[in-house]
């Protein structure tokens, strides 16, 4: 038994180490600089996705509104690389249309990198914990948390339009054309960028791994299936809750933070209710609960996504719902189920089913 | 004999209906004591108030001196208070070592839950052989039969070394031979703790019991020596005015 966790250990190391060489090296070697922009795009969704899949595959909270921690660490990006275009002493240019004369005391803080910088990763945590530790304890759950975090995301989204002046409105945070003085537009640079793309999935991978596979992740899974069973086992279902809402939100705040130099815009459109929804799909049509569909799903569906709508503009719509009923109605593990299944095809080792009395009091001596 | 659970004058009412009705007992340290009693007769309400579960409309329910009411399940937990359910409840997508193995590190700070297991603990091994599931230690919990998830219960029971363990109905829907092992088991776990029973299986009881509380509509309707309690004839009115087939195995013995 250890002998073959072992073996599929090494294999595993090797498959990460594969797939590392071929999305580091080999991809942006061989892709134009658009079709590498794309990917850098899909897996910013990924990343939210490996959260998604924390919080709702391992913890049972179905979350359909990451786009507010998105939303939060993008801006926070967006904010800083605004100002840092303006300079000193000038003001962001959608600010100057809105006929603010100076720029408001919230932004301040976003000048600065070492504030700027965890901000995208920090405000999105706190406001998950904030927020977990109000509902879990509560013990809002199910299709109420659902609606719930929806509901934020559609708040958040009416705040950003309504305040024009400070957010740019509908239009978002755009023209941001430079990063630490480099520039956007170049293709160097475009790579580099998918190349801190790629690398911060890897790391959100790995740390999603470790704390599914702990004694946390154990301890996720129960919450998930047996909430009340677990507080008999004298933990508190709320603190373990809350943690992987926030990790998700991190990696949320993270993917958004990324998304703004990739794409070069920040806006409302990327953070509503369907954009959330959209970032969910890719984890169920992938399959919950395991890693590597949550970001294969979630690539999958979106070069689905972008090559329907180059051919039909309105179709995908169609598609993605088609695609969420048939993946709820007859493969509820998504991919990774199917994979199961064929494997499942293989002749299992014998093993005995049932234990004999006999054995029990063999056992027990 | 120092008592370790005390409940008095408890109340709990749903819905206007009163499911425990002035009830009071007494449980002393290193006891196992059977609570009987027909069905509805709000043997699992009391579990649940213990537990922390149900809250109740009066009474008051102390354990080793210090008041249970109002405290969350998990810190009741934390006090010594272990409890199985009804149904076995173990959580299927894990595998029976896992299963242990959670219940085993409630105390451990989450910083420390943040590891993986490496191998399995002493006190898991121990539980395994025990509870008799060394040869399925591997498998998820949801290939179990039916006897085997109450043993992995107990078992997680066991791991967390309480003081005091609550078991509702620990071998309903099992077969002969399971239940000969259990009680075996019950018999292994009360050498050390305080153990509290529900069980209306007749023959079970003169097996494995000493003390009966007899629950009726909420109430304590007696107490004593399976053959005092057998005798008693609200006891036997309770039981045969209710079902035909409860007289046979009341008469016996
Ligand atoms: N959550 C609840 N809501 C309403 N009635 C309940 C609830 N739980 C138990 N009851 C009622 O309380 C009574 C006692 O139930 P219970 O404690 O489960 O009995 P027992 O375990 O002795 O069979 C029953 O009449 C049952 O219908
Ligand atoms: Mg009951």
């Amino acid at each position: 038994m250890t002998a073959l966790l072992r073996s599929r250990r090494t294999h595993g190391r090797a498959v990460f180490l594969l797939i590392g060489f071929v999305g580091l090296v080999v991809l942006p070697a061989v892709m134009s600089e658009f079709r590498l922009g794309l990917l850098a795009k899909y897996l910013c969704f990924a990343i939210v996705a490996v959260g998604i899949d924390l919080a709702w595959g391992y913890g049972g909270m179905l979350t359909l509104g990451q786009g507010l921690f998105f939303g939060l660490g993008g801006y926070a990006m967006g904010m800083f690389l605004k100002l840092q275009e303006a300079g000193p002493d000038g003001l962001p240019d959608f600010m100057s249309y809105n006929g603010l004369e100076k720029v408001p005391a919230f932004w301040q803080p976003f000048r600065h990198a070492w504030f700027a910088l965890p901000a995208v990763l920090l405000i999105p945590m706190g406001v998950a914990a904030g927020l977990g530790a109000l509902v879990f304890r509560q013990r809002i759950r199910g299709a109420y948390f659902a609606i719930l975090t929806q509901a934020l995301a559609a708040a958040f989204v009416i705040l950003l339009i309504g305040q024009q002046g400070y957010t740019a409105g509908t239009n978002g945070l755009t023209n941001m054309k430079t990063m630490f003085g480099y520039d956007l537009n170049d293709p160097t640079n475009q790579r580099n960028v998918y190349l801190a793309v790629a690398v911060c999935l890897a790391i959100v991978y790995l740390v999603a791994r470790q704390l599914v596979h702990s004694r946390y992740g154990r301890l996720l899974i129960a919450v998930r299936d047996g909430e009340d069973r677990v507080r008999f086992l004298g933990y508190n279902p709320t603190v373990v809750k809350v943690l992987a809402f926030t990790v998700s939100a991190g990696m949320a705040g993270l993917a958004g933070a990324l998304f703004v130099p990739v794409v070069g815009i920040m806006s409302p459109a990327a953070l509503g209710i369907v954009p959330s929804l959209e970032l969910l799909i890719g984890v169920a049509v992938g399959g919950r609960a395991t890693l590597v569909g949550a970001i294969g799903g979630t690539v999958l569906v979106n070069y689905a996504k972008t090559g329907l709508s180059e051919h039909f503009a309105s179709g995908w719509l169609y598609f993605q719902g088609a695609l969420f009923i048939l993946v709820v109605a007859f493969a509820p593990k998504g991919l990774a189920g199917i994979r199961d299944v064929i494997r499942r095809r293989a002749p299992a080792p014998d093993m005995p089913m049932t234990i004999e009395p006999a054995n029990v009091l063999e056992a027990v001596g | 004999m120092t008592t370790l659970l005390e409940v008095r004058d408890l109340e709990v009412v749903f819905d206007g209906f009163r499911a425990i009705d002035n009830l009071d007992l007494t449980v002393a340290e290193g006891e196992v004591r059977f609570l009987i009693g027909p069905n509805g007769a709000g043997k699992t309400t009391l579990i649940d108030v213990v537990t922390g579960l149900t809250s109740p409309a009066g009474g008051t329910v102390t354990f080793a001196g210090q008041s249970l009411l109002g405290l969350p399940e998990h810190k009741i937990v934390r006090l010594g208070v272990g409890r199985t359910f009804q149904t076995a409840s173990v959580f299927e997508q894990l595998t029976v070592v896992e299963n242990l193995d959670l219940a085993a590190n409630f105390r451990q700070p989450l910083r420390a839950l943040l590891r993986r297991r490496k191998g399995v603990s002493d006190a898991v091994d121990a539980a395994l052989t025990t509870v008799g599931l060394v040869d399925q230690a591997d498998r998820l919990a949801e290939v179990l039969s039916h006897g085997q998830k109450q043993w992995l219960e107990i078992g997680m029971l066991l791991v967390q070394d309480p003081h005091l363990l609550l078991l509702d109905e620990p071998v309903a829907g099992m077969s002969k031979e399971e239940r000969t092992r259990t009680g075996e088991l019950l018999h292994e776990i009360a050498r050390t703790r305080t153990v509290v029973v529900v069980e209306h299986d007749m023959e079970f009881l003169r097996r494995f019991a000493n003390c009966v509380t007899v629950m009726h509509e909420g109430s304590v309707l007696c107490e004593g020596t399976v053959a005092e309690v057998q005798a008693d004839e609200r006891v036997q009115e309770v039981y045969l005015g209710r079902s035909r087939d409860k007289r046979s195995t009341a008469e016996v013995g």
